[in-house]
């Protein structure tokens, strides 16, 4: 029978990427008794997480992470691993269940906090176009995860495909580690990113990352205003189609890694009835939520990469223990940061012509088997939903909804516990719920 | 700007629709409001059970005479309605509620309803994965279920073929063979149908209504983990009770492989949040009942509100001193169930003609009678 197990902090920090990071090493300088808590067995997000960084490496950006993490180790923070939150309890607690593993014999975790720092991430979005359930048609993400969990890709044929500077990171690491990547193609026009590198020359970090690509990435095409429009195998995968709006290519490849630039996760900031503008979560100068003791950072308050990230984890750190007057310059940071976020979001933003992506069969709702032709007809989520079921499978629409609201121009937006699938006995469990003193006042 | 119908009906949840389509069929012009998502309403959340219940015997006849209806449609509903036959298992916990098996298979039988007692083993082999320990059940194989939302949309699409007008608009005030609606405009009837709901007291004053709570679970894909809808023995006391917040043991199964997880009543719960205390209650039921159902998950919770009335039976027919307005709502937890035996009574009362079954108990009169007499 699963049981219930308590804990109690000053400031509780969900997500463990490196907004969260930053948020809980910040935080815990005081005395402040902190934890993170994330879904996965360590720590580091999208982009650290199963790598290991030195602080001796060349690299600035492996120097930024290796320091982070030291930082983290030297700070005294609770780390919950392997801890999904799916619901909020009430006001002050939120509850989580293990995922497999040491702890998973105690189905629910309540935690309770004063203060809370949301740090969910994004996660890539999706389109959908004719053969995009293929076998081997991936998110640009997605199979760099799986590569990360040890997917062979040596010597196989990728191409990369989408939208957004993940496009990049994703090619240069498949190159990494063997692959050989045709081509990669941005939907975004020369000139659409052309205005956005003219802006880069602000920010020095940037372009020393965008010049690191480069060097992984030589000898790789890298095709603007290109998108693709169909992916064919019988079994599996065989060819993508790319189209520039005038002409077809027709590519050969095992792999095509797909990914639409990035989205906010934000059913849990949505869940806890923080207000959300634009799909984003807002946050005041302190990254605070309209919600009171509520914080937000990272992707969620707008997908601003790395270095926003980590600021905005160190504003929220220090706001939420009490020492406004330090994030002071940490905020004139961020404010320089949150212009090159505008231009990032204008540079990749979704041409038209990929609201004609999907034909009357292709699949929309992968769930549910849900085509475009039975949802276009529909004038609202709601309305899609419950006549033809799209969305109402184990993602919840976190991907159709997602595609919906571009393709459709759908609203998306309606959270209900628990926020990612949990299990009936964790669900069941009654919550213990008193107020557990915590050790430093 | 005004125009004139038959009949005007007012909200396409199942009830509206049913009507509608009766109606329209009859040949009457018709004009269903409707001011959001088609089935939107209780008709979204609740469970689509079609049940055959006996709280009263006028409940028992109109669930009865409206399960013969369904199945009669049966054969026409889109794929997409998700109508199954799969019968239900009234389970018994123990020798006591054996007892009430056998009452209701009594009760049953009179009115020409086909039952089949199970015991221990019977029930083992129909449901393998109910908690060894329960004693029984009565299997009731006409009950069915169905997906409501698109159930009525069917209803209202025919309701279209035979050339009712949907107004997609709000209702905001009728009267004297009026419908006055958001945007201004007019429509006009001497028979004006307040299918609304629960917001039916919003049109029409002093309804004798009450909101009534109720929660609901959806799992992942489990296909075959149960096979009939599974109830237990306690549910009318739960259902029939009309103070205290309870739970029972409610599991259906889905076309899909889910499972749709009712039920719990609460009064004067008027927000739709989620209230964890009831939900943790009613999961913990399930589990007692279903003790594998641990290891499934939970993909989505959600609650809905039913329209309750004091003797748990419908408002079907004329109300006030306005001889224009009509009343088709307070079907508690059976309006799915109740909605075609609803359409057809109505319809009997607008032409005059005899009705399958008496309509009296249902008249909205029969509350505002005893309120005199109390
Ligand atoms: C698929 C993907 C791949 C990426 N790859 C790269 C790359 O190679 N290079 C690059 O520069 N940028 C990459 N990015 C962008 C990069 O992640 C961001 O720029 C930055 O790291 C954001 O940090 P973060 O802390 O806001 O979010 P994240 O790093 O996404 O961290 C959020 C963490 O919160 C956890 N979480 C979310 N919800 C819950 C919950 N309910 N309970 C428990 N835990 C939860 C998540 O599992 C995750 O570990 C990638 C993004 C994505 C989505
Ligand atoms: C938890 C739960 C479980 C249930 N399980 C079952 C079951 O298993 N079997 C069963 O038979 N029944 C069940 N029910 C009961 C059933 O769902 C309801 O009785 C039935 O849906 C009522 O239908 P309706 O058309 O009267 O109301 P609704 O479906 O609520 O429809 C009313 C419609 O009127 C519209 N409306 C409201 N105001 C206006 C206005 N001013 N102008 C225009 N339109 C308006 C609304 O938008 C709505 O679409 C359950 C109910 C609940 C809550």
């Amino acid at each position: 029978m699963a049981s219930v197990r308590q804990h109690s902090f000053d400031v509780l920090i969900v997500g463990g990427g490196p907004a969260g990071m930053a948020a809980s090493s910040t935080a815990a300088a005081h005395g402040h008794k902190v934890a993170i808590v994330d879904d996965n067995p360590s720590l580091g997000g999208q982009i650290w997480r199963g790598r290991s960084f030195s602080s001796a490496s060349k690299r600035a950006a492996d120097k930024t992470a290796a320091a982070w993490y030291r930082k983290v180790q030297n700070a005294q923070i609770t780390h919950l691993s392997g801890l999904r939150v799916f619901d909020s309890a009430q006001a002050g607690v939120l509850l989580a269940e293990s995922q497999d593993g040491p702890n998973s014999q105690y189905g629910q975790w309540e935690l309770h906090y004063r203060k809370l720092i949301l740090a969910t991430g994004a996660q890539e979005r999706f389109l959908p176009f004719p053969g995009w359930t293929l076998r081997n048609v991936l998110g640009a993400g997605a199979l760099q995860s799986m590569v990360k969990s040890g997917l062979p890709v040596a010597g196989k044929r990728i191409v990369v495909a989408g939208s957004g500077p993940l496009l990049l990171a994703v090619a240069a690491y498949m190159r990494a580690h063997g692959a050989q990547v045709v081509e990669i193609c941005e939907q975004a026009s020369m000139g659409q990113l052309a205005a956005f590198a003219f802006g880069l020359l602000a920010s020095p970090e940037r372009i020393l990352q965008g010049m690191q690509y480069k060097l992984q990435l030589l000898g790789t095409p890298y095709r603007t205003g290109c998108w693709p429009v169909a992916a064919y195998g019988t079994q599996r995968l065989e060819t993508v189609v790319l189209s520039d709006g005038r002409r077809t290519r027709e590519i050969p490849c095992d792999y095509f890694a797909c990914g639409f630039h990035l989205v906010p996760n934000v059913e849990l900031p949505a869940l806890l009835g923080c207000h959300l503008k634009n799909g984003f979560v807002e946050v005041d100068p302190l990254q605070q939520t309209s919600v009171p003791d509520i914080y937000c950072v990272g992707e969620p308050t707008g997908i601003g990469g790395l270095e926003q990230a980590l600021v905005e984890g160190e504003i929220a750190g220090l706001a939420s223990t009490g020492r406004v007057e330090q994030a002071q310059p940490l905020q004139r940071e961020r404010k320089k940061m949150q212009s090159f976020t505008e231009r990032l979001e204008k540079a990749f933003a979704l041409r038209p012509e990929l609201r004609r992506l999907p034909d009357a069969q292709t699949i929309v709702c992968r769930c549910e088997d849900v085509t475009f032709s039975q949802v276009r007809e529909y004038a609202s989520w709601r309305a899609v939903k419950l006549h033809t079921r799209c969305g109402m499978g184990p993602c919840q629409g976190r991907i159709c909804g997602t595609a919906g609201e571009f393709l459709l121009g759908w609203n998306a937006n309606s959270v209900r516990p628990p926020i990612l699938p949990v299990r009936f006995q964790t669900m069941a469990v009654a919550p213990a719920i008193q107020e557990i003193k915590s050790q430093n006042g | 700007m005004s125009s004139s119908y038959d009949a005007i009906i007012l909200g396409a949840g199942i009830v509206g629709a049913a009507c509608a389509l009766e109606c329209a069929r009859g040949g009457m012009r018709i004009a269903v409001v409707e001011g959001d998502v088609v089935g939107g309403g209780a008709t979204a959340a609740g469970m689509g059970h079609i049940v055959i219940m006996d709280d009263s015997m006028a409940q028992l006849e109109l669930t009865r005479y409206s399960q013969l209806l369904w199945a009669e449609l049966a054969p026409e509903l889109p794929e997409d309605t998700e109508y199954e036959t799969t019968g239900t298992i009234w389970v018994a916990a123990d020798q006591q509620e054996m007892e009430e098996v056998y009452r209701k298979q009594a009760v049953y039988g009179q009115q020409g309803i086909v039952t089949k007692v199970l015991d221990r083993p019977a029930l083992r082999k129909m449901e393998p994965n109910l908690h060894p320990g329960l004693a029984g059940g009565l299997l009731v194989p006409s009950d069915a279920v169905l997906y409501p939302p698109c159930a009525a949309r069917y209803l209202l699409e025919q309701a279209v073929r035979h050339d009712a007008v949907v107004v997609p608009k709000k209702a905001v005030r009728i009267g004297n063979g009026r419908v006055e609606l958001n945007d201004g405009a007019i429509l006009e009837s001497q028979r004006i149908v307040n299918a609304t709901g629960t917001a039916a007291s919003d049109l029409t004053a002093d309804l004798p209504m009450r909101k009534r709570k109720g929660h609901l679970v959806i799992t992942d894909r489990a296909p075959g983990f149960v096979r009939h809808q599974l109830v237990e023995l306690g549910y009318l006391r739960s259902a029939g009770s009309s103070t205290a917040d309870s739970v029972a043991f409610n599991v259906q199964p889905r076309k899909t492989g889910q499972m749709l997880i009712g039920s719990s009543r609460q009064y004067d719960a008027d927000h739709k949040e989620v209230d964890r205390s009831m939900l943790v209650r009613m999961l913990q039921r399930v589990q007692q009942y279903l003790p594998g159902i641990a290891d499934l998950s939970v993909i989505r919770t959600w609650t809905g509100f039913r329209a309750s009335t004091p003797d748990k039976l419908p408002l079907i027919g004329p109300y006030s001193d306005d001889p224009t307005i009509f009343l088709a709502t307070g079907h508690e937890g059976l309006g799915i169930t109740t909605s075609l035996a609803t359409a057809k009574l109505l319809m009997n009362y607008f032409t005059g003609s005899r009705s399958a079954i008496p309509l009296e108990p249902y008249l909205p009169s029969r509350i505002l009678l005893e309120a005199q007499h109390a």
